[in-house]
């Protein structure tokens, strides 16, 4: 039987590893080029604003629900 | 790191950090999590006009990750959901206007503030109670010879939800998921009203009184309601947030730094679900409406409304 600390601790921590390392890059590109753009909209075009808004919220959620659903799936195989 | 739209300098790991926490909590018992949000956001150095919103924001995301976890868990009564989002828009809509009309009267926000602060109290004392005096039942039900743990929910008080589930005032729905074989649609509606309206009078997602409510006065299973409650945040919370986004007071970038960490928290949340039973969960869920009452406190003593 597999002792839990490697079953589940092991897993996770590599997940958590991995995952930062994407955020990392994920900051430092996505969000560093789309800083200007959204301050330029809250300033001067607020309804497209509120629209851009709950549309980067409902997509990164997916993204990240994915991209850790997968990261988790790669993990696992690896180990097993 | 500069965040231009909020015009402030935040720490991007210390929102991560903070994200990750409230996804813990909102996976777990189906709350927003604004009780520690905003008043962590506020001492962060965000400016007060955008905490509310941009907490709002990022319970969208955080929501979303969590649903559907518990989707894949079969956590999720659609058709529930759908009927609360109708009440919960609408009460909050009532709370937002009716802050603004007491705020003109003398003494009116004493009142509420400290009715309100009994009513979060006496829903702490009475989770807490009943959660444990379910789990003492269950402990002597397993002692007996032949006895099994059933994984069903189990309450010590259900005479509300039975109550509830008696009045036939028409459209009556029925909520197979829930294993409810009927309910009045105005009863949800009713439910999910309350839920707003406290939403609407103390900010953020109020799901400390949903859930609980969906659970002791509808009678769904506490798995059930968390998940659905969760369900029911990513509408009601994405029409907060363009509300607050159109008046300036959202800023989207911190809300995806913390959605990054929410992300991980509320599949750990969600996922630890599986692990424990409905009444331990309500038991660990007692505090919290005790947090939404220091709140309120804080609010009658300092004269600031959060």
């Amino acid at each position: 039987m597999i002792p839990v600390k490697k079953r589940v601790l092991r897993p996770f921590l590599i997940e958590i590893a991995l995952y930062a390392v994407f955020v990392l890059a994920y900051f430092l590109s996505v969000l560093h080029f789309l800083g200007g753009w959204l301050g330029d909209l809250f300033e001067h075009q607020r309804e497209w604003y509120a629209a851009v808004t709950i549309i980067l919220v409902v997509v990164q959620a997916a993204g990240l629900e994915l991209l850790t659903g997968w990261i988790l799936r790669w993990v696992r195989q690896r180990l097993e | 790191m500069f965040f231009p739209i909020a015009h402030t300098y935040l720490s991007p790991p210390l929102l991560v950090a903070l994200g990750f926490v409230i996804g813990i909590f909102g996976g777990f018992f189906g709350v927003g999590g604004s009780f520690l949000a905003g008043p962590a956001l506020f001492a962060l150095g965000m400016p007060f006009n955008f905490v509310v919103g941009t907490d709002l924001a990022h319970i969208v995301g955080k929501s979303i990750v969590a649903a559907r976890r518990h989707r894949a868990l079969g956590n999720i009564d659609l058709r529930l959901a759908l009927v609360m989002v109708v009440g919960t828009i609408l009460g909050s809509e009532v709370g937002v206007q009716a802050i603004e009309e007491l705020k003109r009267r003398a003494n009116i926000n004493q009142v509420v503030g400290a009715v309100t602060i009994i009513v979060l109290t006496t829903m702490a004392g009475f989770v807490a109670w009943e959660s444990w005096a379910t789990i003492s039942q269950q402990k002597k039900r397993i002692k007996m010879p032949g006895a099994s743990q059933g994984k069903e929910d189990a309450f010590a008080f259900d005479h509300i939800a039975k109550a509830v589930q008696k009045v036939k005032l028409a459209p009556v729905l029925s909520l197979p998921h829930s294993g409810i074989e009927s309910v009045s649609l105005w009863a949800i509606v009713a439910v999910a009203f309350v839920g707003g309206l406290f939403s609407g009078f103390l900010g953020g997602g109020a799901g400390y009184i949903r859930m609980p409510s969906m659970v002791y006065l509808l009678g769904i299973p506490t798995h059930v309601a968390i998940g659905t409650d969760l369900f029911e945040i990513i509408i009601s919370a994405g029409y907060g947030t363009i509300r607050h986004a159109l008046h300036g007071n959202v800023d989207v970038l911190v809300a995806l730094v913390m959605q990054t960490g929410a992300a991980i928290g509320a599949q750990i949340g969600a996922n630890l679900t599986q692990y424990f039973t409905g009444p331990r969960i309500r038991l660990a869920f007692a505090p919290l409406p005790l947090i939404g009452a220091l709140l309120v406190a804080y609010g009658l003593i300092t004269g600031h409304h959060h």
